[in-house]
């Protein structure tokens, strides 16, 4: 046990903090949608230089170019955390690392360096209506014609499809192999001819999602990452990228505090909240629970450093920090009771409207313990989570196919 | 930045486990239960041998002078293997309140006996943690009177380690006292009433100065516990996993069923965190004094929480067999039980966390 960061490193955050203080005004501060604005550009551009964004991506891709090194890239996540200013990114971090790995050295070189100045923004083409859980039973279809994929389907949960220039999308080129083995993955741009992108409206009252339909839509067969028939390993790649971002315990962390400092403005019957034993009490067990999952996260961090695999303490990340976010949103309305009710009438971060006075935060509250259900169940549901804890950290066994055929009907049979 | 144990922590924590698996199996742990001991000789004897309870005391009197969480590591394997040998008040709570509290007369006395293995002490703070039914005990003039409830380790003690309502620490002679067994569920391990009437003591000089003598036993105490019920969860939690990968029903290992499959995967996941919180909490108490009573409290909070989802789910998943007394589960779902109230049960512990943050 040594919680203390050597010299180098200690210099390394003294740097970095002292970054975000000359800088922090260049930051955008406004929520996010859409394509980057020109500030966001600039911002992301001037984090690049000093290396506070794609840092281990190599120069001649674009990149900083800096030797991967975990407990730095943590000291950089940690500090911009803290003082609450926009990090940077690397691009989009399930497409770039795929490229990074299997990708040619045309479309490394073609599409990494716009990605990560935020010139090319990119949406993920994997979900269908009828493959969530079961992404490998996807039936988007691709034919060959000539140089071209022809592109026949449907993708849904298309999270920003409706800015992106670029999709990258898993499609079923090979029908006739074994589900796993049929898929392709193909990058196109989001303006050719047979796309149609739909929004779809979430409880929130947002279109963060979008339904994405492809009519006959041709694709040079050039654009496939890896080759024919490999895209479902192509994608694994990623997903393995994604899942180690959700669960984030630095953001729980920031919504504890935001929440005491909720629980000492906020009176009930003239008396602050924390004053309150039973609102304390909760309070306090939550802290309980993300204290736990903080030096869980530390532990692995150590694992990671060392090139260790962390195992189980990493396994349950996901589930976790995801659950542990959830709860921090519930109780924040809790907190305020009638007042927690309160939502902007066109969703959060609406205009000021009539009646709205009394109305906490914007909303964000409602609005995160809306979106956090999202983040439960996207990027692998909590089930499919607690299948691979039992299945891949305590080698319990798979669920067995079942042959009978009642099963594979509907809830009638 | 290396939060993980070293190698002597890994190798201490093995040899323990080691010699508690072969020493201690469930048919030692039950025949000492129904035999009603809880400081069999072979054993204590046995962890004598292997030091573990000179772990807190300093070198100069003859200790090995590690820290909590060497002695949490200890505990963990304590609760894994449902020991019945007095530990958190003996060989924590009462080096540690000596150590910060005693006079150089007192700790040249009873500090190599800990440490050895010669003196078992019995450690009484309960009311100053929260007082049931006992009026606590007065101090005066050398002599303690009143009555100790929930004294930890208190039937196998031959000294006694008292609080008195002032919150000063005493010594006192277990012979001297009227000291009776409290029969819990938990049947590994001894809780006593102490009965004091002008009982000759001597008090630790430094727990008359500051209050913080009592409460760093406090803390250990609960880390301590808090560890011992980590152990036995994970044992649990191990104990259900084996037994979802053999037991068949349906013509499947109930392991292969979502339903068994994500009881398991739940336990885990909640359990596992709890190790980092101990060895942080522990850790804390070593080298991060400002942060370590907050830890504590968390710790022993959370681990009561988890413990019990834990030893409730992992009963579930043996189905009826998890419900017998054959099977021996309960032994541990019991440990678990007595490590919930100790030392203050989790409601109790939470406010302390928060006025330690001043927010009461």
């Amino acid at each position: 046990m040594d919680l203390a960061y050597s010299a180098e490193y200690a210099a390394f955050r003294d740097e970095v903090r002292a970054f975000i203080e000359t800088h922090r005004d260049l930051a955008p501060t406004a929520l996010q949608r859409g394509k980057p604005t020109e500030q966001a550009k600039a911002w992301q551009q001037l984090l690049i230089e000093h290396g506070y964004a794609a840092r281990t991506i190599p120069k001649e891709y674009g990149g900083y170019g800096a030797e991967p090194d975990i407990l730095k890239s943590h000291i950089i996540a940690e500090e911009f955390g803290r003082a609450r200013v926009r990090p940077g990114h690397d691009g989009d971090n399930r497409l770039v690392p795929t490229l990074l790995e299997l990708g040619t050295e045309e479309q490394k070189r073609k599409y990494i360096p716009p990605t990560i100045r935020g010139e090319m923004t990119w949406c993920q083409g994997y979900s269908e209506p009828g493959s969530g859980s079961d992404l490998a039973s996807l039936s988007t279809k691709a034919e060959v014609d000539g140089d071209d994929f022809v592109i026949n389907g449907q993708k849904i949960w298309t999270s920003g499809a409706q800015y992106a220039d670029m999709i990258f999308c898993l499609v079923r080129t090979e029908p006739d192999a074994p589900k796993h083995q049929g898929i392709s993955y193909l990058l196109f741009p989001m303006d050719t001819p047979g796309i149609e992108v739909r929004p779809l409206v979430t409880m929130t009252g947002e279109a963060t999602f979008n339904e994405t339909f492809f009519t006959d839509v041709r694709v040079p067969t050039s654009q496939i990452v890896g080759r024919r028939g490999e895209g479902w390993f192509v994608a694994n790649a990623t997903l393995k990228h994604e899942r180690g971002g959700l669960g984030d315990p630095n953001q729980a962390e920031s919504r504890f505090h935001q929440i005491v400092e909720m629980m000492k403005q906020e009176t009930l019957d003239g008396r602050p909240l924390l004053s309150h034993p039973t609102y304390r009490d909760r309070l306090v067990a939550l802290q309980g629970q993300m204290l736990a999952q903080r030096f869980n996260g530390m532990r692995v961090l150590t694992h990671n450093i060392r090139s260790e695999e962390p195992g189980l303490p990493r396994w349950i990340v996901k589930l976790n920090g995801c659950e542990l976010n959830h709860r921090m949103a519930e109780m924040a309305i809790d907190i305020l009771g009638e007042l927690g009710v309160l939502y902007p009438s066109k969703g959060f971060g609406g205009h000021r409207e009539e009646g709205n006075d009394y109305l906490r935060d914007a909303g964000i509250w409602q609005q995160r313990y809306m979106l956090d259900l999202g983040l439960i169940i996207g990027g692998g549901t909590a089930q499919i989570q607690k299948n691979m804890i039992g299945e891949r950290a305590l080698g319990l066994p798979k669920e067995p196919k079942s042959a009978d055929p009642r099963f594979a009907q509907g809830a009638t049979a | 930045m290396e939060f993980a144990l070293n190698e002597p922590q890994r190798m201490l924590q093995e040899s323990v486990r080691g010699y508690l698996d072969a020493a201690c199996p469930l048919d030692r742990v039950r025949a000492a239960a129904d035999a009603g001991h809880t400081r069999p000789d072979d054993l204590w004897d046995g962890l004598v041998e292997l030091g573990v309870h000179a772990i807190l005391v300093p070198e100069e009197y003859g200790g090995v002078g590690l820290g909590l969480l060497e002695a949490a590591l200890v505990a963990e394997c304590l609760g894994g293997a449902v020991a019945p040998a007095p530990f958190v008040g003996s060989s924590v709570m009462a080096p540690v309140a000596l150590a910060l509290a005693g006079s150089d007369a007192q700790k040249d006395a009873w500090l190599p006996r800990i440490a050895g293995g010669e003196t078992v002490f019995g450690v009484g703070v309960t009311e100053q943690i929260g007082s049931r039914e006992s009026e606590g005990i007065t101090a005066d003039d050398g002599r303690l009177t009143g009555k100790a409830l929930f004294v930890l380790d208190g039937v196998d003690a031959d000294m006694l380690l008292i609080a008195g309502n002032d919150g000063t620490l005493h010594l006192a002679r277990a012979a001297d006292a009227d000291v009776r067994k409290l029969p819990t569920i938990d049947r590994t391990r001894s809780v006593a009433e102490v009965r004091l009437d002008a009982t000759p003591a001597e008090t630790l000089p430094g727990s008359a100065e500051s209050p913080e003598p009592l409460l760093a036993a406090i803390d250990a105490g609960r880390i301590m516990l808090a560890a011992d019920t980590l152990g036995a969860a994970q044992n649990m939690l191990d104990q259900a996993v084996a037994y979802a990968k053999e037991r068949r029903q349906f013509n499947r290992v109930i392991g292969s069923f979502q339903a068994v499959k994500h009881l398991c995967a739940e336990m885990a996941a909640t359990l596992e965190p709890c190790r980092s919180l101990v060895w942080y909490a522990a850790h804390a108490t070593d080298a991060m004094p400002e942060e370590a009573r907050l830890m504590a409290c968390h710790a022993k909070a959370h681990l009561a929480e988890v413990g019990r989802f834990v030893a409730r789910t992992a009963t579930e998943v043996h189905g009826g067999m998890g419900f017998t007394d054959l099977l021996g589960l309960h032994y541990w779902f019991k440990r678990v039980g007595l490590d919930r109230q100790l030392l203050g049960a989790p409601e109790v512990v939470r406010e302390e966390a928060a006025a330690v943050q001043g927010w009461t």
